[in-house]
């Protein structure tokens, strides 16, 4: 293992090159990140030997990725925002049968208005897909959770896609020292992928049937089992990982000062780093506050979140999606984690960073002072007040 | 189906890799026609299908008519699917294994499917894609597509006080095809199995995208006697309404020829309901005329007299 200073997305890209993935496709929509871009390189210069498919659009790429899955290659492609939401079709598809695509949601706003800047409005869009959701925190884990996402991936028991969400920019475009792993360590880590059903003239199989009312809803329902047996997958995942390579960034959580704190903030990606300075500050002066990161969205592990939450007193819900119509979505999650216990904290939702809004030590501060005064509530944080028309 | 105790019966023609029992309409040429496409390949194929009449009829779980191994994923992706397939055996090194079979219905394929298919020809994947062409959406109760011919009545495109059916001429898929500087494209008929069979093992001892396209009748939508699926067929190409050839690397290199004197378009247009309406008032001789038009341009761009 070397450490290298380097752009989260060459970190990634690395690291999916020396999972060893069969077939590569991908589309530029508005825009690609330098993931791919590095992934062709690589096969150009022959460093790489993978199949890498230039597609005329998104649905494409997530087509190609499909087929090629079902005739027993590894796959991998990346996308983000609009070229995200051209893919859903597919996504659902992919997770209907079974297929272990792994990809990369950059996470960014989505149109209209046109935004390029981040968010986390496009994964959440898909989180009723049937593709497991991993959210990155920074870019060693983004690095990090691709191969894991291989290995859960094409556990048998699990036969699900996997989606590494990192956020755009604040990860993809940002230099941070990394440490990539050799291709001799992700051999010994990542098996290769042997499914047991794919197309073959040897064994002529029918996939992608027609199932009528008496049998639809039982793939949902194995789809729903799998997702709540690979709670136990994904933590086992991750503490192989660690023996491997010395690092743990958390399996379904990961918690920070939680132990003790009477507020804890929840959130999702990127963020957290930042509010991890904030903790260690307020800490500083005697304030007991924590941080949970939700690594592991799809499956939600309503259970880890209970136990590392249930002794708290304020819990404050950050994140950078919004259920027009209904307002958070995490934070309901979060809510619902506490439906029927004992005892019930008070739990305030925050909507901020939306379309590339920048979220500052003050933003977080806010949202912490909110809590602590405010009843139960949600709301949107970090608004210009000039553009709302004041107050 | 492909359960042990119910077993296809065999052809003298050709291999039966569409076992029977499936649920297709009578006298379904989509269902006569994908059988000689498999019976030609023969089973060291992997096809893939678009959302439609043919999936629906074959793959109700828990039976399957495919003997060969056959993937559906949705309605517009069967030709990126394919290039899915196709890329995955090369990066295995199982491409001596199979010949990809790329298929869609008319609409899957002219319409909503067409810019995967381009995609696939343009990237130059070892792929034959086959269009069953039956002129509408049949599978979602007959609704006009790019592929329906001039005046024809669907239940998007009826007859009334101020339409005689669909307004628009058929898309001209197979010089679509032929454009992006593919090796063969061919158009067939139910109406000549052998033509069929031969057209498929020659573009699959062509490498590089192959593209063709099939008329199948469709006695559900064209309002046709299902016992006439192959005069009906037959008529389209007799009238000149269907030309039937190859194009090599761009270049028409084969027709099939129709009879002189040549069958006017009458003849195909009064046993199908869904031209019905011409026949009605004094004026459809008029909208006639004009579909005469189109079979004796094709007579003369194809050379089909």
């Amino acid at each position: 293992m070397s450490t290298t200073f380097i752009e989260g997305s060459i970190a990634v890209a690395k690291t999916v090159a020396v999972s060893r993935p069969h077939v590569i496709s991908a589309y530029p929509i508005t825009p690609q990140t330098h993931i791919v871009e590095h992934l062709s390189e690589l096969v150009a210069n022959g460093e790489l030997k993978s199949e890498f498919v230039n597609v005329e659009s998104e649905h494409s790429a997530a087509s190609v990725v499909l087929g090629s899955s079902a005739t027993g290659a590894r796959t991998y492609t990346a996308t983000t925002s609009q070229g995200f939401l051209l893919m859903i079709e597919v996504l659902f598809n992919i997770a209907g049968m079974r297929l272990p695509v792994v990809m990369t949601c950059v996470n960014r706003a989505v149109s209209a208005p046109i935004n390029i800047w981040n968010d986390q409005q496009d994964s959440m869009t898909a989180r009723d897909s049937g593709w497991i959701q991993l959210y990155a925190e920074d870019n060693q884990e983004a690095s990090d959770m691709h191969l894991q996402a291989f290995k859960i991936a094409e556990n048998k028991d699990i036969m699900l896609p996997v989606m590494v969400c990192m956020d755009g920019f604040v990860l993809t475009h940002s230099f941070d020292p990394v440490e990539l792993i050799s291709q001799e360590q992700v051999d010994k880590f990542l098996p290769p992928f042997k499914p047991e059903y794919y197309l073959t003239p040897k064994n002529p199989l029918t996939f992608g049937t027609l199932v009528g009312p008496d049998g639809y809803m039982e793939t949902r329902y194995f789809i729903e089992k799998t997702m709540h047996a690979s709670l136990q997958v994904i933590s086992d995942v991750a503490a192989d990982f660690h023996n491997q390579f010395g690092r743990f960034q958390g399996g379904l959580i990961d918690t920070y000062k939680v132990e003790d704190a009477s507020l804890v903030l929840v959130a999702m990606g990127s963020i957290i780093g930042t509010i991890k300075d904030i903790v260690d500050e307020l800490r500083a002066k005697g304030q007991k506050v924590g941080v949970l990161k939700v690594r592991s969205y799809r499956p939600f592990p309503k259970d880890e979140i209970y136990k590392a939450l249930n002794h708290v007193k304020e819990i404050a819900v950050l994140e950078k999606a919004v259920s027009l119509g209904y307002g958070g979505i995490l934070v309901n999650e979060i809510k619902s984690v506490f439906y029927g216990k004992p005892k019930t904290p008070k739990i305030n939702g925050f909507i901020l960073g939306l379309g590339g809004r920048d979220i500052t030590v003050d933003t977080i501060h806010q949202t912490i002072k909110e809590t602590v005064k405010a009843s139960s509530e949600e709301k949107f944080i970090g608004l210009n007040e000039a553009l709302i028309g004041g107050k | 189906m492909t359960t042990t105790t119910l077993a296809a019966p065999k052809e003298q023609s050709c291999q039966t890799l569409l076992a029977s029992g499936h649920t297709a309409c009578t006298g379904c040429g989509e269902a006569l026609a994908a059988k000689l496409v498999l019976g030609a390949a023969g089973p060291n194929i992997i096809v893939t299908d678009a959302t439609g009449c043919l999936e629906v009829f074959t793959t109700r779980f828990p039976q399957s008519s495919w003997e060969v191994p056959f993937i559906h994923s949705l309605f517009e992706n069967s030709a990126a699917v394919a290039s899915g397939v196709e890329v995955a055996l090369k990066a295995l090194g199982r491409q001596n294994e199979a010949k990809v079979i790329a298929q869609g219905g008319d609409g899957g394929t002219a319409d909503i499917g067409l810019q995967a298919l381009s995609g696939m020809l343009e990237r130059g994947h070892d792929i034959l894609y086959v269009c069953y062409d039956n002129e509408a959406y049949m599978n979602t109760g007959v609704q006009r597509s790019g592929l329906t011919p001039f005046d024809c009545m669907t239940t998007t495109s009826p007859c009334g006080e101020l339409s005689w059916g669909n307004k628009h001429n058929k898309k001209d898929m197979p010089s679509i095809a032929a454009a992006h500087g593919i090796p063969y494209v061919a158009t067939a008929s139910v109406a000549f199995p052998k033509d069929i069979e031969n057209k498929v093992k020659k573009a699959l001892s062509i490498t590089g995208p192959k593209y063709m396209q099939i008329h199948s009748p469709c006695p559900l939508g064209w309002r046709s006697n299902p016992q006439l699926t192959i005069k009906v067929a037959k008529l389209a190409v007799q009238t000149g309404l269907y030309p039937v050839f190859e194009m090599e690397n761009g270049k028409v290199t084969k027709v099939r020829k129709i009879t002189t004197p040549k069958t006017p378009v009458e003849e195909y247009l009064k046993i199908q309901g869904r031209f019905a309406h011409l026949f009605k008032s004094p004026k459809g001789k008029e909208e006639i005329q004009k579909i005469q038009e189109i079979a004796d341009r094709n007579i003369e761009k194809y050379g089909l007299a």
